[in-house]
Parts: C-alpha cells; sequence; structure tokens
C-alpha cells in the first residue's frame, strides 16, 4: 500500500472547482514530481492533502485522500494538527513565510522537535543542529544564533527544510523550494532533498514548473493541466516518450544542450483560467492534434497495464509487452 | 560578419554603488560593474550569464546610459557614449533599446496600448499625423504577432506574455540597432517563453538587429546566444566564443553543473558544489571564486585574475583554467 493514495480528488472554493479528479500515489523512499504551467492547480493540491483548504475558504468537494491507510478527508482538525508538521511536512516557496522574522533560526527548529518530539531544550538543540550539519549549514552552532534576515535566501531555505525535518517526518511536500533561488543553491537544495529520500526512506512530492529539476529529481511525474491529471508516468517514459500532446509540447517548449537555434516550439495561446476552463479536454484549444470529440467529451483517466494513465481521445496508449 | 568593427566596445567600465546599513551605519562601497571590457558584435547575440547581483542588470543599463558609469568608455557605432551631452544622448537613444524582466511595472496602467506604442515618437519629439500613428501602432503589434484590437486595450487586460510583446514592440518602435534584454521572459510560463523567444530570433533577422541577451538560465542563453558572457561578482570570468564550448573557469563549470537538463539520461552529480556567493561588500583580494573552488591553489588567494584573450577568442580570468577533455 502506498504511503499517500490521493483517488478522484476535486475541490470548491466558493463555487470555483480548480481541481478536477486529481489521482497520484507516493510511496516511501520515492519522489513525485508534480508540474505544470502557472495555474494549473499544484498549489491547491499541496493544500489539499496538508488539510488547509478551509483557510483559503475552499473544501474537498469528492475523492479520497489516504495516508498510511488514514482517510485524510474526513479527519477531524485536531487529528489533523497533530499530523502536519510532525507527519506531513511543507515546504513553500517563500522561506519567509514560514519563518519568524524576530526568533532565532535555531530555536524555531527546536520549536518542532519540541512539540512534535517531546524532546527537551538542550536534546532539542543537540537535534536541532545535527539537522543543521546534515543540511550542510556551515558553522551550524554559530547560524543556530541568527535571526532570519542575517541569512542569505539559500541559507534561510536550508532552515526551512531543517524545520521540516525536525519532527522526522514520513512525507516532505515542497512546493517550489527552489524557484526564487540561484541555480548553484537550487542544485545544493535538491541534493539535499534527494539525500533524504534515499537515506531516511522519507517520500518526497515536489511540485515544480521546472522540467530540468524534475528530470534530475523525481522518480514518477504527475502532469497537470487546468486542474486535470493529464498524464503521469515514471521520470524517464515521461521524457523519453510522452504520450499526451500536452506533455510532448511543455517539453518542446524547453532549450536544451545542443539543440538548434530555431527549434524551440512554443504552446500557442494560453492557460485558461479557472473561470473560463473550456468544455471537453481543457487543452483542445491549443492542442495540434485536436479533433471534433476532443471539443465535446472529458477524456477520463486512463490506467495502463505499466501503471502509466493518460487522458486523451488521440493519444497511443498502445504499449510494448515488456513495459 | 566578423569584418565589421563592433556595434559597441567597453572598456575598462566600473560602476560603483555607496550605500547606508541602516540610517547611521558606515557608508559602504561596492562595485557593482568591475573593470568590465567587452564587445557586442553587429547582428549577433553576445549573452550574459550569472548569478542574482552579479551586476547583469547594472551592465545593461551602464551600455544605454541609463546609468552613469563612474569610469570607463563605451564607444557605439563609433561614437564615445559618456562624452555625449544629453540632447545627442536622447538621440542616440533611438538606436538602443531595452526591454525589462517585468513587464508589469514596464507599463503605465493607466494609459492603453496605443499611447505605450507611440511614446517613443513623444519622447524624441517626433509627431505623427493621426493615420500615420495608427498605421505605425498597427504595423508595431503585427510585428511582435498581436491582433490590432489590442491598441485600445489597457495593460491589465493582457497576459503576461502579451504585455512582454508590448514591450518588445515599443522597444522596436524607433528602429533600434542594438536591442538589451534583461531577462525578458524570467517571469512567464516555459510556454509563453519559447513563443517569445521565438519572435526575438525572428525579428533579429527580418530587423537586422544586434542583442545584448541577459539571463540567468545557461539553457536558455546557450539555445539563443552566438557568444556567451559570464559573470561572477561584477567580473567577467569567461568568455565562451560560442554556445557549445567547453567552459575552462571552474564557475562556468558549476554553473552548468547546476543546471539541469530535461532529461533524466543526463543526470548531473552535484555531490560536490558547495558554497554561497561571498558578499559584494568585501571581497577577497585574490579570485573572488576561490572560496569555492576546487581548483584552487595558493596562488589564488593572493593575487586576482585577468581576464585574458585566448588565439581562439576563448577568454578566461582564471590561474588554472580547465582543460577539457
Ligand atoms: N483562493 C483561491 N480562490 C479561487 N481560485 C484560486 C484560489 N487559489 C488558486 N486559485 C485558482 O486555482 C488555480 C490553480 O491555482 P494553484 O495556485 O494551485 O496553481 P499552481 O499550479 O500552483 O500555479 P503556480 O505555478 O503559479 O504556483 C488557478 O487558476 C488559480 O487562479
Ligand atoms: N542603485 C543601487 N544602489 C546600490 N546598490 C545597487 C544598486 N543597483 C544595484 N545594486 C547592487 O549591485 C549589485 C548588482 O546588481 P544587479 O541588479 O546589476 O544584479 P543582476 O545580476 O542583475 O541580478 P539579478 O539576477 O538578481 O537581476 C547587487 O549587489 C545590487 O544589490
Ligand atoms: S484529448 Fe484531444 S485536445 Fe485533448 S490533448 Fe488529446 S488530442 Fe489534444
Ligand atoms: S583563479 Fe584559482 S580560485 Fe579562481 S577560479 Fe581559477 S583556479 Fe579557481
Ligand atoms: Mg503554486
Ligand atoms: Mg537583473
Amino acid at each position: 500500500m502506498a504511503l499517500l493514495d490521493v483517488q478522484d480528488l476535486s475541490i470548491d472554493i466558493a463555487g470555483i472547482k480548480p481541481l478536477d479528479a486529481i489521482g497520484f500515489t507516493v510511496d516511501k523512499g520515492e519522489t513525485l514530481g508534480i508540474v505544470g504551467e502557472s495555474g494549473s492547480g499544484k498549489s491547491l493540491t499541496a493544500l489539499s492533502i496538508m488539510g488547509l483548504l478551509p483557510l483559503i475558504g475552499g473544501r474537498v468537494e469528492r475523492g479520497t485522500i489516504a495516508f498510511d491507510g488514514m482517510e485524510l478527508t474526513r479527519l477531524p482538525e485536531p487529528d489533523y494538527r497533530r499530523l502536519r508538521g510532525r507527519r506531513i511536512a511543507f515546504i513553500t516557496q517563500n522561506p519567509m513565510t514560514s519563518l519568524d522574522p524576530v526568533i532565532r533560526v535555531g530555536e524555531q527548529i527546536d520549536q518542532v522537535a519540541r512539540l512534535h518530539l517531546g524532546l527537551s531544550g538542550s536534546a532539542a538543540r543537540r537535534h536541532s543542529i545535527e539537522i543543521m550539519e546534515r543540511l550542510r549549514i556551515p558553522e551550524a552552532a554559530t547560524t543556530w544564533h541568527n535571526y532570519p534576515h542575517q541569512l542569505s535566501g539559500g541559507m534561510k531555505q536550508r532552515i526551512v527544510i531543517a524545520m521540516a525535518l525536525a519532527a522526522n517526518p514520513d512525507l516532505i511536500i515542497a512546493d517550489e523550494p527552489t524557484t526564487a533561488l540561484d541555480v548553484t543553491i537550487q542544485a545544493q537544495i535538491v541534493q539535499i532533498l534527494g539525500e533524504l529520500v534515499r537515506e531516511k526512506g522519507v517520500a518526497l512530492i515536489l511540485i515544480t514548473h521546472d522540467m530540468g529539476v524534475v528530470a534530475q529529481a523525481c522518480d514518477r511525474v504527475v502532469v497537470l493541466y487546468a486542474g486535470r491529471v493529464a498524464e503521469s508516468n515514471t521520470v524517464s517514459a515521461i521524457f523519453a516518450s510522452p504520450r499526451h500532446p500536452y506533455t510532448q509540447a511543455l517539453i518542446g517548449c524547453i532549450p536544451r544542450n545542443a539543440m538548434e537555434r530555431g527549434s524551440l516550439v512554443g504552446i500557442p495561446g494560453l492557460v485558461p483560467s479557472v473561470a473560463r476552463y473550456p468544455a471537453g479536454c481543457r487543452f483542445h484549444p491549443r492542442c495540434t492534434r485536436s479533433e471534433s470529440l476532443c471539443e465535446r467529451e472529458v477524456p477520463v483517466l486512463e490506467r495502463l497495464a505499466s501503471g502509466a494513465e493518460i487522458a486523451c481521445h488521440v493519444a497511443d496508449k498502445r504499449e510494448a509487452s515488456h513495459a | 560578419m566578423p569584418s565589421l568593427a563592433p556595434l559597441v566596445t567597453i572598456r575598462d567600465l566600473n560602476k560603483v554603488f555607496e550605500s547606508r546599513k541602516g540610517l547611521f551605519g558606515e557608508p559602504r562601497r561596492m562595485t557593482a560593474v568591475n573593470q568590465v571590457s567587452l564587445d557586442i558584435p553587429r547582428g549577433q547575440v553576445t549573452g550574459v550569464v550569472g548569478e542574482s547581483g552579479c551586476g547583469k542588470s547594472t551592465l545593461a543599463r551602464l551600455v544605454l546610459r541609463l546609468l552613469e558609469a563612474t569610469s570607463g568608455s563605451i564607444s557605439f557605432d563609433g561614437v564615445d557614449l559618456l562624452k555625449q551631452s544629453h540632447g545627442a544622448m536622447r538621440l542616440l537613444r533611438r538606436r538602443m533599446q531595452m526591454v525589462f524582466q517585468d513587464p508589469y511595472s514596464s507599463l503605465d496602467p493607466r494609459y492603453t496600448i496605443a499611447d505605450a506604442l507611440l511614446e517613443p515618437f513623444q519622447v524624441q519629439g517626433i509627431r505623427l499625423a493621426r493615420a500615420e500613428a495608427r498605421q505605425k501602432v498597427e504595423a508595431l503589434l503585427a510585428m511582435v504577432g498581436l491582433d490590432a484590437r489590442f491598441a485600445q486595450n489597457h495593460p491589465h487586460q493582457l497576459s503576461g506574455g502579451q504585455r512582454q510583446r508590448i514591450g518588445i514592440a515599443r522597444a522596436l518602435a524607433l528602429e533600434p540597432d542594438l536591442m538589451v534584454l534583461d531577462e525578458p521572459t524570467a517571469s512567464l510560463d516555459v510556454s509563453i517563453q519559447a513563443q517569445i523567444v521565438t519572435l526575438l530570433e525572428k525579428l533579429k533577422h527580418e530587423l537586422g538587429l544586434t542583442y545584448l541577451f541577459i539571463s540567468h538560465d545557461l539553457n536558455l542563453v546557450r539555445y539563443f546566444s552566438d557568444r556567451i558572457v559570464v559573470m561572477y561578482l561584477g567580473r567577467i570570468v569567461e568568455i565562451l566564443p560560442d554556445a557549445k564550448a567547453a567552459p575552462r573557469h571552474p564557475y562556468t563549470q558549476t554553473l552548468l553543473d547546476s543546471t539541469f537538463a530535461p532529461d533524466p539520461t543526463q543526470r548531473r552529480d552535484i555531490s560536490k558544489l558547495t558554497g554561497e556567493i561571498p558578499s559584494p561588500y568585501n571581497l577577497p583580494q585574490g579570485c573572488a571564486f576561490a572560496a569555492r573552488c576546487r581548483h584552487a591553489r595558493p596562488d589564488c588567494l593572493s593575487r586576482r585574475p585577468e581576464l585574458e584573450t585566448r588565439s581562439d577568442d576563448h577568454a578566461v580570468a582564471c590561474f588554472h583554467p580547465l582543460t577539457q577533455p
């Protein structure tokens, strides 16, 4: 059984339906990438799992979110609170939203360990410094005493990761954890997250719009478009033989090594806003392979023998028998 | 066209900023652009890449003299830019234009798109008859692939990609020779970035433009540029003669190692990457990259390597450049 199993998840925010029948699973020791352009529903998927939709006036309308056998969509808030930060950690794009500007960064990590693991003051401090060292924060014992504003963006993001790790979570959801950072720092953070998955068996959901990060760090990928799953597959299959026209187009947008100038193809048109989701396949106004059926009927997400999933009326769904 | 003189020749350019830490703090000086010498060849794309704060935008603004240099020289088509009067400079600006990163803040929300596209003519004191103005607006919109009906819209009615097209159209209004593109796609989705980059390629061919193309995305710069300038803490550390040249400066190699290809069969070994950019306010006296450099030797700590051009047009500022297989 997968650690996290999301099925048929649809949400409602004041009458708007930004997510429609989202589904995926994540295992221990596995990194799942969730990709898609701005507005595709990546952050709302994370908020749904964290049980934070009520904060923005939203709710789960349909579907299930099973975590380690527990059904989260029906979990009372006090139980959810014990889960959040303890077994499921959330890392957001902007470290400042998770850090208190007037408390020393080390103290903020200690607080997590005291609250969730019940460690005493000195044990919590030792625990924090150990985590900071594992994240290669230089002079961890000194940095413990710094306030957030005294640290660089990359270092602040490492403190946020340290807070996420302090309670030894089973699942980490990282929403664009490196988007605001320089590439050399991004690479270090990607490396650190990868080590956690490999060495501690943490399950990681890595939300990003950067297909390079996905290719580097993920085992499996869910591609979202306009609030629906377009395709999900292993990372190697997604890049080597994308089946869904949107996945193909998305990969065609990224400049690659040794690519001839002039060979970049964009996707015509724009991502639609929630209020104007087209009927049928939501990608059809931008799709080069669209047929009349696509304008009328929503393509269902089909599960193939290999475990790959795809929602398209036209895409080739045959699989080689060894797949 | 290597026989032609470069459109822009920059020599020993410096920009020093002074600031105070806090209201009563000590004044601090930092050199955002440090001894930069660079040629921008006609009809080519010169790419500039480097991490946040390395001085890319400062260099861009110095080249257009939107910012006054502390010292050094810039020659634009043989004219010594830094010696021009304000009036002469205004005329020269017709020939050099900038596209900014943020399509949201570079357009005034109160004006229509037509107003925005006609503003460069007003600034230059060029009067257009009404019919002529309408023709110009329509031609500029067509050039960047937008329907003429956008003319009467306001910026908030446009998407980020459409606004960036307007930014480009406005820069094209006065038919410039040089376009300085400062991260023109950094705030856009990849699908829109690809549209804009393709548009810029087409315009360059049709209009014979010269680009200074700034980005922190090495993959994008390698795709789009003829030559690549790599900056670190205000200095040029390497100039790659073509986009596929193998790096010789350890910092360029670090940038390359940190840049992931959209291909899981080409995963990079990033286990050895360490360190952060030091504060620009107190730089070490030796090589600024020494603290993060795996190839550093004792001499790197005491002296600063100068940018040296090799016979093959490849310039490197490093005492122990990498030798690629
Ligand atoms: N509180 C809200 N109320 C109504 N609609 C919302 C709300 N939050 C997000 N949306 C809409 O839901 C859609 C999905 O938003 P979400 O933030 O999940 O996108 P995302 O994939 O994370 O995008 P980005 O890459 O820009 O972060 C968007 O169209 C957005 O406008
Ligand atoms: N007006 C100013 N006053 C003081 N310091 C400045 C000023 N403008 C820029 N700087 C400093 O000069 C350095 C270079 O800034 P610049 O904006 O040129 O960097 P950049 O390479 O464009 O970075 P980014 O990738 O973040 O856009 C930075 O350390 C910046 O803080
Ligand atoms: S269902 Fe039709 S419109 Fe949608 S992606 Fe497939 S071919 Fe394109
Ligand atoms: S000069 Fe020395 S420290 Fe600087 S990049 Fe070259 S080898 Fe590294
Ligand atoms: Mg988001
Ligand atoms: Mg800049």
